[in-house]
């Protein structure tokens, strides 16, 4: 039994998902954030269901990659039920793709969730007469709260076995004549393998949907008589096909909404409101902007910095015993130093700024400040020539670069995401802007690392304009279309839950790694191999200033970031870096650190989203900026010592 | 007296006319929920032509200058 999750996005899908799951899908109050679609096995009622949250989808009309990913896989004949959850404080634009959606004839559920948003909006929804119209189960839940989940699986389990299907509702008749028209040509002429519908498919091709008009171009001539049907609506509506379509259905869901709702108080005024005054002003919001970016600097800092320091020296204690119980140059001395000191990385540099780190970037995305911030800045990414929506994957970007290459579905055009997404892999993630904590913030202070943040900003806005001039692609031809959701105050433990679910992946999947890379350095060095990697990386460290013995971190920080952090305390011996690095060594590697080559798994999905050659671009280009960065970082602090 | 919604001042109300552009934006914006003769109201622009901050049929959409100037509308009292 595969049950899957459709509805708009920023509806609560994943909030839903993730009750019935634990915690496994991303969510946050930002439109667009499950790209990739989530499974899992539950048991419900003693069956053994799939259950899958698609990525969020405004239509089944052709959007973008993330939404054709979503209509794939509901068109792929292994849906068994569609829950289609739906946002009721935004009734009528939901019900435009539950429409949609009951065109598909796959037995579904109707969500309303989100009840107690609608309540505070005054919106009372009679759920009993919207089941009666649609002839489908409706649920009222509030999914936060796990409100009316259990009444949304009986209904679940109950269609499961009647397998019964919706109706669909009707357009007016002259549309409905000549759908029926294009249905019986279709069936004829274009028999489908069964999977799509003749009425969804025929609704499609009225609406010019691009994906299936090229399919069908392709594979028939009928094509020229499809475009006779659109003709046709055009000439008796006086608006081209698709509009007659989509306005149709716009007004349908509205009739709906009217037959079923009553508003029975004006919305509440909440503070919410007052807020979003002042966060969306044309200037203060700047202040605000900076202020809050500003705070959660300090935060991580000041909390990170609070714990590294102690855990430092107590490791350092620790090494140190080591030497004395073992005896210099031994091999037992090389392997527990090399776990020590993995561990110590993990504990006393990367936790503390990491958690700090992913606790705040959940509350910010959870609140829905995000697509507020992509609203601010989005006049500043076009003077760079990026689309507005570019802001997300970036933003996304300073957790993990993986996700945030996958977030560049959500731009239309290839040429688009293949800049974003070179762009994109140079914004620090968490892993690199804990190396930017632990190394500058820690060793030489917290405005030298505020300045690299600075600094990054700048030079992808000045990659942006030069990758734009080597690669030149289309004016952003489609400006911002973004939703701003309105303020969500999450409950505490749904934000613990999600960074926690993220801290988990550093705990369980690269700690490990780094003290096994840990380990590793030291086994090389203890044979003597290390020094071999770090005479071939030499022209390169020399180049710039380095002691020649970080050559081996910086091959380690291709598979995970964070190694470079450790791996450099391991090569140096010792996690006081400042007693065999000077400050503007330490300025210079962090700042090569931050910007060079993408990690393995980045550059594994980069090679996913555009392609061989989009990832080799993204290496040699990241690895250009670097050296020239860190070239230029270490003439400037040559010319002006600042410390 | 229409005009295009980019030129709307802040706090009116104004009535959708006609989407200008291609399918592809008429697409984006139905999806929204704007199509001809939706009530949008202006809530705000941003600064250095900015995008503009809209609300429809009571959820808030961002548009950018270039596609607000698309939408022809009818402002209303």
């Amino acid at each position: 039994m595969r049950i899957a999750l459709a509805g708009q996005p920023n509806c609560g899908k994943s909030t839903l998902f993730n009750s019935i799951a634990g915690y496994k899908a991303i969510t946050s109050n930002f439109p667009g954030t499950t790209v990739k679609y989530t499974e899992t096995k539950t048991h419900i009622n003693g069956l053994i269901c799939t259950c899958i949250d698609l990525p969020g989808t405004y239509s089944l009309t052709s959007g973008d990659p993330a939404e054709l990913e979503a209509r794939r896989h509901l068109l792929s004949g292994e849906v068994d039920v569609i829950i289609n959850v739906v946002d009721t404080s935004l009734l009528i634009r939901s019900l435009e793709l539950t429409l949609q959606l009951l065109e598909l004839e796959v037995p579904m559920v109707l969500c309303l969730n989100m009840m107690d948003e609608a309540q505070r909006k005054g919106i009372q929804i009679d759920s009993q007469k919207l089941s009666e119209v649609l002839g489908i189960p409706v649920v009222p839940t509030i999914a936060v709260t796990g409100k009316g989940l259990k009444e949304l699986f009986i209904e679940v389990v109950s269609l499961m076995e009647e397998k019964k299907k919706g109706r669909v509702p009707k357009f007016s008749k002259d549309i409905e004549a000549i759908i029926g028209e294009l249905v019986s040509i279709l069936q004829m002429e274009w028999p489908v393998e069964g999977k799509v519908p003749s009425r969804f498919l025929a609704v499609r091709l009225l609406e010019n949907d691009e994906f299936f008009v090229r399919e069908l171009r392709e594979a028939d001539r009928t094509f020229n008589r499809i475009k006779s049907f659109q003709d046709r609506l055009e000439q008796i509506h006086g608006f081209p096909s698709d509009e007659v379509i989509s306005s149709e259905r716009h007004a349908l869901a509205m009739n709906l909404f009217e037959k079923v709702s009553a508003v029975v108080h004006p919305p509440k005024k909440d503070v919410r409101m007052t807020i979003d005054h002042w966060v969306m002003h044309k200037w203060v919001s700047y202040l605000i902007l900076a202020g809050i970016f500003y705070g959660f600097f300090n935060f991580i800092f000041g909390i990170g910095g609070y714990i590294e320091e102690p855990l430092i020296g107590l490791f350092e204690g620790w090494i140190g015993h080591l030497e004395s119980f073992f005896g210099k140059d031994s091999l037992s001395l090389f392997l527990s130093k090399g776990v020590l000191q993995g561990i110590a990385g993990g504990i006393a540099i990367v936790l503390p700024y990491l958690v700090p780190f992913l606790i705040g970037l959940s509350l910010l995305e959870d609140i829905g400040y995000l697509p507020r911030a992509a609203f601010l800045m989005d006049i500043f990414m076009h003077r760079i020539g990026l689309h507005g929506k570019s802001i997300i994957p970036f933003i996304l970007g300073y957790g993990c670069s993986v996700p945030a290459v996958m977030a560049t579905r959500i731009l239309e055009f290839p040429q688009h995401r293949f800049m974003v997404s070179i762009l994109t892999t140079m914004i620090p993630c968490a892993a690199r802007i804990t190396i930017i904590f632990g190394l500058v913030a820690f060793f030489i202070s917290p405005n030298a690392a505020l300045a690299i943040f600075a600094l990054n900003i700048l030079v992808v806005a000045i990659s942006g304009k030069i990758l734009s001039l080597i690669f030149p692609y289309p004016e952003a031809s489609l400006g911002l279309i973004l939703e701003i959701p309105a303020y969500q105050l999450p409950p505490l433990r749904n934000t613990l839950k999600k960074s926690w679910y993220r801290i988990r992946e550093f705990i369980v999947i690269a700690w490990p790694i780094l003290i096994l890379g840990s380990v590793f350095l030291a086994l090389m060095e203890y044979a003597g191999v290390e020094r071999h990697i770090n005479w071939a990386l030499s022209p390169l460290t020399h180049l710039l200033g380095l002691p020649t013995s970080v050559g081996t971190t910086l091959i380690f920080g291709l598979l995970r970031k964070e190694l470079s952090l450790i791996m450099l305390t391991q090569a140096l011996g010792t996690t006081q870096v400042l007693t065999v690095m000077t400050k503007t060594q330490v300025m210079v590697f962090t700042v090569f650190v931050t910007f060079y080559i993408p990690c393995l798994a980045t550059i594994a999905a980069l090679w996913k989203e555009i392609g061989r050659k989009g990832a080799l671009v993204a290496v040699l280009f990241t690895l250009s900026v670097a050296i020239i960065l860190a070239l230029m970082t270490r003439i400037f602090l040559g010319i002006f010592p600042l410390w | 007296m229409p005009t295009t919604l980019d030129q709307v001042h802040d706090n009116q109300k104004a009535k959708v006319i006609d989407i200008q552009g291609g399918q592809r934006i008429r697409q984006r914006l139905g999806q929204m929920g704007i199509h001809p003769g939706d009530i949008i109201t202006i809530l705000r622009y941003g600064v250095l032509r900015g995008p503009i901050l809209i609300e429809i049929h009571s959820s808030r959409v961002a548009l950018g200058r270039g596609i607000a100037s698309k939408v022809t509308v009818e402002e209303m009292e």
